[in-house]
């Protein structure tokens, strides 16, 4: 044989800033990611509202209406889509984490999940009638 | 290799991803009523202010608070990573920061109620 | 049977003489119903002998034949001609290094794989004589679907994680842990957890799922590595805040 054998193996680098643009099911991950954001922008919401409540009526009257805004109805209506999308990502992949063996069987995946979103539903109900919405 | 101490922290997002997975959406419904201009009655002062004066208000809402942070905060860390900000650290400080911060806020806030 | 000209792009790494990798545009007569592999080897026989591959098994058992097929890590011997339109895009396994041609450097993964202790460890050691270690269905169904990784290292080539963190001991290697610290004849656990409850081990994992989707032999090793994480919080829990517990 006249060629000489040699290794050379050749790394192909990820792109740090753009690896997600690759694959529509890395696009889900990082929308999935995302939601993060406006979960963790609502909470701190929530706490300034605790605060205001914890100062006064007239603190937590002002705080009120200072959410009567264009900005704060924009930035509830994509805080709840990336909300519901985090349920139902985190609901989708709870059998993978939890996973129930009745006797020899696994339960269904479908079930356990559906058990969640049953639970969601009730629950979001409960609140809403609690809160005098209907 | 020693052990990680991971879980402290993923505790907290597992069990801030379920709760928030759960609450999350019907609580911005019912801000999102107060920015349409329908406050719900029990977002009045009164009714609220008597709702979080019971222990058992407070409860929930600091485990709300606090957890959905502590989550929200844990992944804003990976996340950070996956878009290719290295500098884990110093990402970690702050937004475990914010969230130890919040949750003693949550806690000093409520008691005064 | 009839046959058609398929054209395939593939990617040639030639370490003598490249300094990088160039794809290579192949027109190759092939039968309807063969797979990507079945091309390529009538490319190796009719057009250019000098094309590197791994395969052996032809029938999805061997897992040698992973490679990128547009874009997507599959089976080359389970990805069959006719669901694809236009040009093929073949290229080695991601997130591996080039050897040659389509053949990857796996060291990482065969290292990382040895270090969880892919094998029994059982609880007590018995002799022969005593009979054999007995095991209920119940008990067999709690495992049974991680036996069947084939480790063809798909996984690792989906998981961006593994290839934003090379370290990260990844999906089929902790998959593979799990299969055997489920196993009621088994008691290893403890060793196997001193390398998957690392920071490089199950922590680095965040739960994009891809392993799972890509996976040939419906492994989900996604699973595993979330039940790993809950188990090894609940093991952080008691060994720190009620250090009273036996484990």
């Amino acid at each position: 044989m006249g060629e000489k054998m040699s290794r050379k193996p050749y790394v192909r680098e990820v792109p740090k800033y753009s690896w997600f643009f690759r694959r529509p099911r890395y696009m889900r991950y990082m929308a999935r990611e995302v939601t993060c954001i406006f979960i963790g922008a609502y909470t701190l919401l929530l706490l300034v509202g605790v605060m205001r409540l914890s100062q006064g009526q007239a603190e937590y009257e002002a705080f009120l209406a200072a959410l009567r805004s264009p900005v704060s109805v924009v930035f509830h209506l994509l805080a709840l889509g990336f909300s519901v999308y985090n349920t139902a990502t985190w609901f989708n992949v709870t059998p993978k984490a939890l996973p129930v063996q009745i006797g020899e069987e696994f339960l269904p995946g479908g079930v356990i999940t559906g058990a969640h979103y049953l639970g969601w539903a009730v629950l979001s109900l409960a609140v809403l009638l609690m809160a005098g919405v209907f | 290799m020693a052990k990680s101490n991971k879980p402290i922290i993923w505790g907290t997002f597992a069990a801030g991803g379920t709760l928030s997975a759960f609450v999350t959406p019907v609580l911005i419904l019912l801000t999102l009523l107060v920015a349409l201009g329908h406050t719900p009655e029990m977002l009045a002062y009164a009714r609220l202010h008597a709702f979080a004066a019971h222990w058992f208000g407070k409860l929930s809402l600091f485990a709300v608070i606090s957890l959905s942070l502590w989550g929200a905060a844990h992944r804003l860390r990976i996340t950070c990573y996956d878009f290719g900000i290295r500098a884990d650290t110093l990402v970690a400080t702050i937004v475990y920061l914010v969230a130890a911060f919040g949750s003693v806020a949550a806690i000093v806030y409520l008691s005064r109620i | 049977m009839s046959e058609r000209v398929y054209q395939l792009e593939v990617l040639r790494y030639h370490p003598e003489t490249d300094s990088e990798p160039h794809f290579q545009r192949y027109s190759v007569s092939c039968e309807e119903e063969w797979v990507v592999l079945d091309a390529l080897n009538r490319i190796k026989e009719t057009i250019d002998p000098t094309l590197s591959y791994r395969w052996s098994c032809h029938m999805a058992v061997c897992g040698s034949c992973g490679m990128m097929i547009n874009g997507e890590p599959m089976l080359a011997c389970k990805s069959f001609l006719r669901d694809y339109q236009g040009v093929i895009r073949v290229e080695p396994l991601a997130h591996f290094p080039i050897e040659r041609d389509l053949v990857t450097v796996i060291d990482d993964f065969m290292d990382k794989f040895k270090r969880v202790k892919p094998y029994l460890i059982p609880k007590h050691e018995k002799p022969v004589s005593e009979g054999e270690y007995l095991q209920s269905p119940a008990q067999l169904k709690k495992f049974k679907q991680y036996t069947m990784c084939i480790n063809c290292m798909l996984c690792y080539a989906a998981c961006p994680e593994y290839g934003l963190i090379p370290k990260f001991l990844g999906p089929a290697a902790i998959s593979m842990a799990h299969r055997y610290n489920q196993d009621s004849r088994d008691g290893g656990r403890d060793e196997r957890q001193e390398e998957i409850a690392t920071t490089e081990g199950v922590w680095e994992c965040s739960f994009v799922g891809a392993c799972s989707e890509v996976c040939p032999e419906h492994v989900d090793p996604a699973s595993a590595l979330q039940q790993v994480k809950i188990k090894s919080t609940v093991d952080w829990y008691k060994e720190h805040l009620m250090p009273w517990v036996k484990k």
